[in-house]
């Protein structure tokens, strides 16, 4: 006989923590915008002739036009504030595999002559010294540093506040 | 059943690393060429399916990601995880139940991820996957389980390898074609007894597409069009070690559904030309039993007689078959877009003269847990 008694701290789960690797294509726009960043510093959208609407960053598609798009524009590294949120929970950081230091601020912003929204870190914590329409300037690595993703970009600051 | 017809088709080149397009590329190119294949307007198709799975893309809810690329913007979009076929066959069911037309769009970049994480992870947490197994080892214990029951040699199942990359030097989309004889795949590396190097399909990046629509739209479109006669799919249990792994059981049971509602009760009389899912060189034999066109124990036969060569009564993967290219997901909407062109006339130096019926055939899942099969005519 077997006996089915079993206590509630005997049962047992299965631990799985190894991630699973990938290495993502970034595209040819997608390069195009990541060495526009580490080579000048700035930005680039892409408009869509049949509507006009710039995105950045860059794509190949205008979805709602279903229009393929071609029509590179610098843009510079300057925008607005159209929404953010200070963050106070542990993340993980999927680059470093380390704890990011909390509170920071998740930034929504607009790009001087973007239609689309870029999305980043705003070094400002305190909720008294940010608000929806502040100027924000984007803060690069140092050229050496650069690696082609998104971290090429520190931070975004608020300019003038 | 309705009348509904493939009316469209595209595939991209399939290649190890298309390292210059994203998953978004790929599934554009195909949707774009697809409803120029067809002659119509992305304003002609009312609902897409996209095809993906999450542990490929490395993203979760892959699908929300290529949803524009496939001309998806303000339009009914759902997706399938699993092959192409089966995402086919829910478009094909949207059809029957009142759209129109169905975009159905398959792609995946095998370069980008870990296939073999990703396939060990298709297994039960607990009992299988610290041990290990993956597609190649589980399908590595069917293939043994076949020869041993049947008392099949290897030999037999290289020779589909060298037919079947032979074939492929006749299909420009082709990833692997090769010219190779039973003694090279013999000597290929051993990858898990009784598989070699040569016995594996290689991991391809691409992306398929294919237009479903009924009679009316099918008059709309420029193409010839290819007639649905039956489509069904069967499962079988998770655990392998509840299967039967030398005998297809869920082919068998799909393909008389199909047969039975296409009207065919001699298949191997009334098919012409067949697009499988041959992953592995084994599976072709294996399948072509489970579909009915000879007795358990007898698929190797049929190449060793000849029938399944491109000259014979029943070419089997003209293409090259998923041994000459095989991006996961897609492969099986590649088998579909096969047959299409061979009934279409358009199949070029893989062509096989006068194909009236095809069938296609798709898997999902360890060994062919899945399977799913479509029998289409020239004829409405």
């Amino acid at each position: 006989m077997v006996s089915t008694e079993l206590g509630y701290d005997q049962l047992l789960s299965i631990a799985f923590s190894v991630p699973m690797p990938y290495e993502w294509s970034v595209g040819v726009y997608g390069s195009l915008f990541f060495h526009e960043i580490m080579n000048h510093n700035r930005f680039l959208g892409v408009r869509c002739p049949d509507c006009n609407k710039v995105y950045m960053p860059p794509r190949r598609l205008c979805g709602p036009c279903f229009k393929e798009l071609d029509e590179l524009v610098v843009l510079p590294n300057e925008g607005t504030i159209e929404a953010f949120s200070i963050v106070n929970y542990p993340f993980v950081d999927p680059n470093t595999g380390e704890q990011r230091p909390i509170p920071y601020t998740y930034g929504y912003i607009r790009i001087d002559g973007a239609d689309t929204i870029f999305s980043h870190i705003i070094n400002e914590t305190d909720t008294r010294l940010i608000q929806v329409g502040m100027k924000v300037k984007a803060v690069f690595r140092e050229k050496e540093l650069m690696q082609g993703n998104v971290q090429d970009i520190k931070h975004f600051e608020i300019v003038n506040p | 059943m309705d009348h509904i017809a493939i009316v469209g088709v595209a595939q991209t080149g399939y290649e190890a690393k298309i390292r210059n397009k994203t998953n978004y590329d790929l599934v554009y190119e195909v949707t774009k060429g697809v409803l120029d294949d067809a002659g119509l307007s992305l304003a002609d198709i009312d609902n897409i399916v996209t095809v993906s799975n999450d542990f490929m893309d490395g993203r979760t809810i892959s699908s929300m990601a290529v949803g524009e690329a496939a001309g998806g913007h303000d339009k009914n979009i759902s997706t399938v995880e699993g092959d192409g076929t089966f995402g086919a066959f829910y478009g094909a069911m949207r059809v029957l139940g009142g759209f129109n037309t169905t975009l159905v769009v398959a792609h995946s970049k095998g370069s980008e991820g870990s296939l073999k994480h990703i396939t060990n992870a298709m297994f039960d947490p607990v009992y299988h996957r610290l041990i290990g197994i993956e597609a190649i080892s589980a399908s590595a214990i069917q293939a043994n389980s076949y020869m041993d029951r049947f008392g099949l040699s290897e030999e037999s199942f290289a020779m589909v390898s060298v037919k079947n990359h032979q074939n492929g030097f006749n299909n420009p989309y082709a990833h692997m074609p090769l010219n190779l004889t039973v003694e090279d795949v013999m000597k290929s590396a051993r990858i898990a007894d009784p598989l070699k190097l040569l016995d594996c399909s290689p991991v391809s990046d691409g992306a398929a597409a294919i237009i479903i629509a009924n009679e009316e739209y099918s008059r709309r479109a420029k193409t010839r069009p290819v007639w649905i006669k039956g489509i069904a799919h069967c499962v079988e249990e998770y655990f392998l070690g509840d299967r039967d792994l030398a005998v297809a059981k869920s082919l068998r049971q799909a393909s008389r559904k199909a047969y039975e509602m296409a009207g065919i009760s001699r298949p191997v009389d009334s098919i012409d030309v067949v697009e499988l899912y041959d992953a592995f060189s084994y599976m072709e034999p294996l399948w072509l039993e489970g579909l009915g066109f000879c007795e358990e124990g007898r698929g190797p036969g049929m190449l060793k007689d000849g029938i399944t060569l491109m000259s014979g009564k029943l070419p089997v993967n003209p293409s090259g078959g998923v041994l000459s290219s095989h991006a996961l997901l897609v492969a099986g909407l590649a088998r579909i877009i096969e047959a299409t062109l061979q009934l279409r006339g358009e199949a070029g130096s893989r062509q096989i003269p006068e194909a009236k019926t095809a069938l296609a055939h798709g898997i999902n899942g360890p060994c062919g847990q899945s399977h799913c099969v479509w029998v289409l005519s020239s004829e409405q």
